[in-house]
C-alpha cells in the first residue's frame, strides 16, 4: 500500500508496464499490475509474468480510472499485465480531449 | 522527457517537425535530444541558453536540456546586445545556442560557452546519444522564461517539470492527432506558448512546422503548401491574416485544411474575431487564456462557444465572444477583491488561479502562492453565471479617475466597434482634479474618418459617462512588443504631453 501522489511514478513487478498518478483519492491504495504490487521503477522487477487473471495488457497512452473515478492513471510504458487496485481491474477511461490551444 | 519518450515510443516513423518531406521524425528527435544531453554533459552546463529564432532544432534543444536535468532559457533575440548578455550571464554556467551567424553577440561572458546552432545540429547528427538516466524528479527546474516587468530587471519566471507534466496531462490526449495533422507555430520560444506547442503537439503526435518571422502571406502559403491543420497566432497576427485574405477577394481560396485555429497572448480586437469566423466558415476557433507562470493556456473558449456566441440573440451568451471561456478542468479560478474575499458572480476583481501546473515562482524570489496553492495573476476580470471568464486587463493599467477604477479594456472594445477605427487603446494620465484623466489613442483604416465628438458620443452611450475619454488623439499605429502585447507604458510615455505635469 502507498500514497499515490499525482505525478509520481509507479512499474509492475511482472511485465515492462509503467505508469504515472494524473489523479488520487489521497488515500493510501494499493496499486497492481498482472495481479501484483506496483513498485517505484528500478526497485523490483520485471520477474515472472502477470496472473492469467490480469493478462490483458496495458496500452501506451491510454488513462485508467477506478469505479469511482477518483484515481487516474497514465500508461507510459505498456506491458502484458493489467492495471488494478486492490483485486479489481482498472478501466479504460474515454477520451474527451480538449479543443488544442498551442 | 517522459513525454518524448512516450512519443517515440507510441510514433518513432511520424515525423516530429518540418516538412513531410524531410523532417525529423520522432526517433530521430529522440536521438538528437540525447545527443545534445551527452554534450551538455560533457561541458557541465547548468543551462541550456537559447538566443535563436523557432528553428527545426528547437524540440531537441527543449528535450535534450530536459534529458540532462538542466533548465531549459529561451531568451529574446531582439533584445539589444547589452541586455541579452545581461540576460545570459544570469543563467551562468550555460551553454549557449546562437542564431546561425550570430553567436559573436553572446562571446566572453563568464561561464557561458557559446555554439552557433547550425554548426551544432551538423555535429549531432553524427554525434552518440547519452545514457537513458534521465531524472523523473518534478522538481527539476525545466523551464526558466524572462518575463518583461513594467520595471526594474526582467523577472525569470521558474516552471518545474511537474508544472508542464501538470498541464500536458490536464489538456492533450496521447497520440490524438491523425497522421497527416500539423501544427503552425508563429510564435517565438522565449513565449510560453512557443515551448507549450513543443510539448503538447509531440504528445498529442502532431507534426510541427515553425514560421521563424511571421509574416501573413508566408503563413498562409505554408498553411496551404504543407497542408496544416491548426495553428496557434497572437492577436495581431490574426488581424493581418483577416486582412490578407480580405485582399485575395472572392476568388480567395481560404484555408480548407485549417480545422483549427488558436488565439491568445492579448486582448483581441471584436471585430478580427467575426471576420475571421466568416472568412473561414470551417475553421474551429480557440480563445486561449494563460501566463507564463501558469505554463500557457488556464482558460479557454472552445469553437461550438465561438459560434453559439456568434449565432446568438442573448447579449449575455454573444458577449462570450469576448471572454476567454472557462478554466481547464485540472484549474480553479476565483475572483478576489482588494482584501482578498471571494468576489460574486459579476463582479470585477483579480483574477487569482490554483492547480498543478500554476507556479508563480520567480528565481531568487520564491513562490507568490498563498499557503493554500493560490496564484494572484494581477490581471483583472469577472466571472458570468456560467462561469465564463471575462479578463479585463492588467491591474496596472486600470485607470482611477476620481477614486473610480476604469477598465481601459472596456473603452477599447467600444471604440473598436465603430467602423472607422483600425485600433485603440486607452490610457490614464496625470490629472490635478481628478487624479487620472482618460486618453484614448486611436487609429483608423485607410481612408476612413471618425471625429473624437463621434467616438466619445459612441462610449458615452454604451457605458456610463464616467467612461467617455476626455481627449482622443489620432494616431498612425499603437506601439506593439513582437509578440503581440499592446505597450501602455512606451504609450504612456509618447503622450505623456497630454497629462498635468
Amino acid at each position: 500500500m502507498a500514497e499515490l501522489t499525482p505525478g509520481s511514478r509507479w512499474a509492475s513487478q511482472v511485465c515492462t508496464t509503467e505508469v504515472i498518478v494524473v489523479r488520487s483519492p489521497g488515500d493510501d491504495v494499493d496499486l497492481e499490475c498482472g495481479g501484483s504490487t506496483m513498485v517505484p521503477p528500478g526497485e523490483g522487477g520485471p520477474n515472472g509474468s502477470p496472473d492469467a487473471t490480469a493478462s490483458e495488457g496495458s496500452q501506451l497512452g491510454k488513462r485508467y480510472v477506478d469505479d469511482d473515478d477518483t484515481l487516474e492513471i497514465l500508461c507510459t510504458k505498456p506491458g502484458e499485465g493489467s492495471l488494478g487496485v486492490g483485486g479489481t481491474l482498472l478501466g479504460l477511461k474515454e477520451a474527451k480531449p480538449l479543443p488544442a490551444s498551442d | 522527457m517522459m513525454l518524448l519518450e512516450m512519443a517515440a515510443g507510441g510514433f518513432a516513423d511520424r515525423v516530429a517537425v518540418g516538412t513531410r518531406d524531410d523532417g525529423l521524425t520522432f526517433a530521430e528527435l529522440f536521438e538528437r535530444s540525447g545527443a545534445i544531453a551527452g554534450r551538455l554533459r560533457s561541458v557541465d552546463a547548468g543551462h541550456l541558453v537559447l538566443a535563436d529564432v523557432s528553428s527545426e532544432a528547437l524540440p531537441a534543444l527543449l528535450f535534450g536540456a530536459s534529458w540532462a536535468g538542466i533548465p531549459f532559457v529561451p531568451l529574446n533575440y531582439r533584445l539589444a546586445d547589452a541586455e541579452l548578455r545581461t540576460l545570459a550571464s544570469r543563467a551562468s554556467p550555460a551553454l549557449a545556442v546562437a542564431e546561425p551567424g550570430a553567436a559573436g553577440r553572446l562571446d566572453g561572458i563568464d561561464g557561458v560557452e557559446t555554439v552557433d546552432r547550425a554548426v551544432l545540429w551538423a555535429e549531432l547528427a553524427a554525434a552518440a546519444s547519452a545514457d537513458h538516466d534521465w531524472s523523473f524528479d518534478g522538481e527539476d527546474v525545466a523551464l526558466l522564461l524572462f518575463t518583461s516587468g513594467t520595471t526594474g530587471d526582467p523577472k525569470a519566471a521558474v516552471l518545474r517539470q511537474r508544472h508542464l507534466i501538470s498541464y500536458i496531462l490536464g489538456s492533450v490526449e496521447f497520440g490524438s492527432a491523425g497522421e497527416e495533422e500539423a501544427a503552425l507555430v508563429s510564435v517565438p520560444p522565449y513565449h510560453v506558448a512557443g515551448i507549450a506547442a513543443v510539448l503538447s503537439n509531440a504528445f498529442a503526435g502532431r507534426r510541427l512546422l515553425q514560421l521563424p518571422t511571421f509574416e501573413p502571406g508566408a503563413w498562409i502559403d505554408l498553411v496551404r503548401d504543407e497542408g496544416v491543420t491548426s495553428a496557434m497566432v497572437v492577436p495581431t497576427m490574426l488581424a493581418r491574416i483577416v486582412e490578407h485574405l480580405d485582399a485575395e477577394g472572392p476568388s480567395s481560396p481560404g484555408l480548407p485544411t485549417l480545422r483549427a485555429l488558436s488565439y491568445g497572448g492579448g486582448r483581441m480586437p471584436q471585430p478580427v474575431v467575426e471576420r475571421a469566423l466568416e472568412l473561414l466558415h470551417d475553421t474551429r476557433f480557440v480563445n486561449a487564456y494563460g501566463l507564463t507562470e501558469t505554463s500557457s493556456t488556464v482558460a479557454l473558449l472552445g469553437p461550438d462557444e465561438h459560434r453559439a456566441a456568434v449565432a446568438s440573440d442573448d447579449p449575455a451568451v454573444r458577449r462570450r465572444l469576448a471572454s476567454a471561456g472557462r478554466p481547464l478542468p485540472g484549474i480553479e479560478v476565483s475572483i478576489r477583491d482588494e482584501v482578498g474575499a471571494e468576489a460574486p458572480v459579476g463582479a470585477t476583481g483579480d483574477i487569482w488561479l490554483r492547480g498543478g501546473q500554476v507556479s508563480g515562482e520567480y528565481r531568487g524570489q520564491g513562490s507568490r502562492l498563498t499557503d493554500d496553492g493560490w496564484f494572484p495573476t494581477n490581471d483583472g476580470g469577472w466571472l458570468d453565471d456560467e462561469g465564463y471568464l471575462f479578463v479585463t486587463g492588467r491591474i496596472d493599467d486600470v485607470i482611477v479617475k476620481g477614486g473610480q477604477n476604469i477598465s481601459p479594456g472596456e473603452i477599447e472594445g467600444v471604440l473598436l466597434r465603430h467602423p472607422a477605427v483600425a485600433d485603440a487603446a486607452a490610457i490614464g494620465l496625470p490629472d490635478h482634479e481628478w487624479g487620472e484623466r482618460i486618453v484614448v489613442a486611436v487609429a483608423t483604416h485607410a481612408g476612413a474618418e471618425a471625429s473624437a465628438e463621434e467616438l466619445c458620443t459612441l462610449v458615452r452611450r454604451e457605458l456610463r459617462s464616467n467612461r467617455t475619454p476626455d481627449h482622443v488623439e489620432f494616431v498612425d499605429d499603437l506601439p506593439y512588443g513582437d509578440t503581440g502585447k499592446l505597450l501602455r507604458r512606451v504609450l504612456r510615455e509618447q503622450l505623456a504631453h497630454l497629462g498635468d505635469a
